[in-house]
């Protein structure tokens, strides 16, 4: 029987988890060195996010999991990332609006995680906050560029924008599980978030000269272990050397 | 990418309080703005530094190898420029 607060933990652990995956995989393949390392940079700063949360949801969960244990061993429908970050990397653009919409989410959700009465989050957050908060610098400034920049860019940046925005409505929804904390001080409201968002995200993109989609039809499931196809295959890359040769160390 | 497109910038660093930014490398960047985050993004991840400065290459007037015997081979007989001649009284400590 899972607790809420085990719940929300993992919520969060897996969303950092895998995003920073996705952003590995452009290690050795962006298309140049400075952001080769920013992308790692990036990724490495949710993955020591993902740790932490990983490591605190072990010690509520009292069945001595550890961060491996819960990162290597779970199947996809255990996951419960947001499927925003479980989306494929696709162009340099699409990476950057991908980062663009969760950070600016991420960034102002951590500010507030950091004053929840669960103090291991707190501190958890207080940490993540400001690694979010260059991120948002970073992909806003590549986002403008992206926009405003050739013909090329600005469509592809455009196209990533309108493929991906049915995916940003699942940042704020909240079920029983987070309503639960939300009422007891500990989980954030995010619809407390939304004004703040918007605003990043319409100053980013006006000054990118892009075009703000329309509020359609939002997915959902993710936070509930109903992912996309692409989930399985990340798992696959990102565990099979514990599957294959369990307990490996090195 | 072109030079034209994505130009050279020198990047410098102060890694503590009370010393000199250092030259550390260069980064390719589009603008001030990229080069700047490109340079904390290359040069910064070790916990390096507390400021970084960025240059346009191309603003920096290098002298010529070819003249370096009339630059600084006349230097090397000036011994009595350094200033070794004095002696430092300990409590001085480090100068």
């Amino acid at each position: 029987m899972e607790t809420p607060l085990f719940t929300y933990t993992l919520r969060l652990a897996d969303t950092a988890l895998i995003l920073g995956h996705r952003l590995s995989e452009w290690v050795g393949h962006a298309p140049i060195l400075e952001e080769d390392l920013a992308f790692g940079n990036m990724g490495l700063d949710l993955i020591g996010q993902a740790r932490s949360l990983y490591t605190y949801a072990g010690e509520i969960e009292g069945l001595r999991r550890d961060e491996d244990a819960l990162a290597y061993l779970r199947d996809a429908p255990a996951y419960r990332n947001l499927l925003l970050v479980e989306q494929p990397n696709g162009d340099f653009a699409a990476t950057m609006i991908r980062q663009l919409l969760y950070a600016a989410f991420a960034h102002p959700y951590f500010g507030a995680l950091s004053k929840s009465k669960d103090e291991r989050l707190a501190a958890i957050a207080a940490k993540a906050v400001k690694e979010m908060a260059y991120h948002v610098r970073h992909v806003s400034e590549w986002t403008i560029r992206l926009g405003d920049g050739t013909d090329e860019s600005h469509r592809r940046a455009q196209a990533a924008l309108e493929e991906l925005w049915p995916y940003t409505g699942e940042m704020f929804e909240v079920d029983r599980v987070e309503r639960a904390l939300i009422e007891r001080g500990i989980a954030v409201d995010p619809a407390t978030l939304r004004a703040i968002w918007d605003r990043t995200i319409d100053e980013v993109l006006e000054e990118a000269t892009l075009t703000r989609p329309r509020d359609g039809f939002m997915q959902s499931g993710g936070r509930s272990g109903r992912h996309s196809e692409h989930l399985g295959f990340i798992l696959a890359d990102l565990q099979f050397l514990q599957r294959a040769y369990p307990g490996a160390t090195w | 990418m072109t030079e034209k497109n994505s130009p050279l910038w020198e990047v410098f660093i102060r890694s503590r309080n009370g010393l000199a930014h250092r030259h550390v490398g260069s980064v390719h960047a589009a603008d001030a703005t990229m080069a700047l985050q490109a340079a904390r993004d290359v040069y910064t991840r070790r916990g390096e530094g507390l400021s970084i400065w960025v240059v346009p290459s191309a603003a920096i007037t290098a002298s010529d190898p070819a003249d370096k015997d009339m630059m600084f081979e006349p230097t090397a007989s000036k011994i009595y420029r350094h200033p070794t001649f004095y002696e430092v009284p300990e409590e001085v400590g480090h100068m």
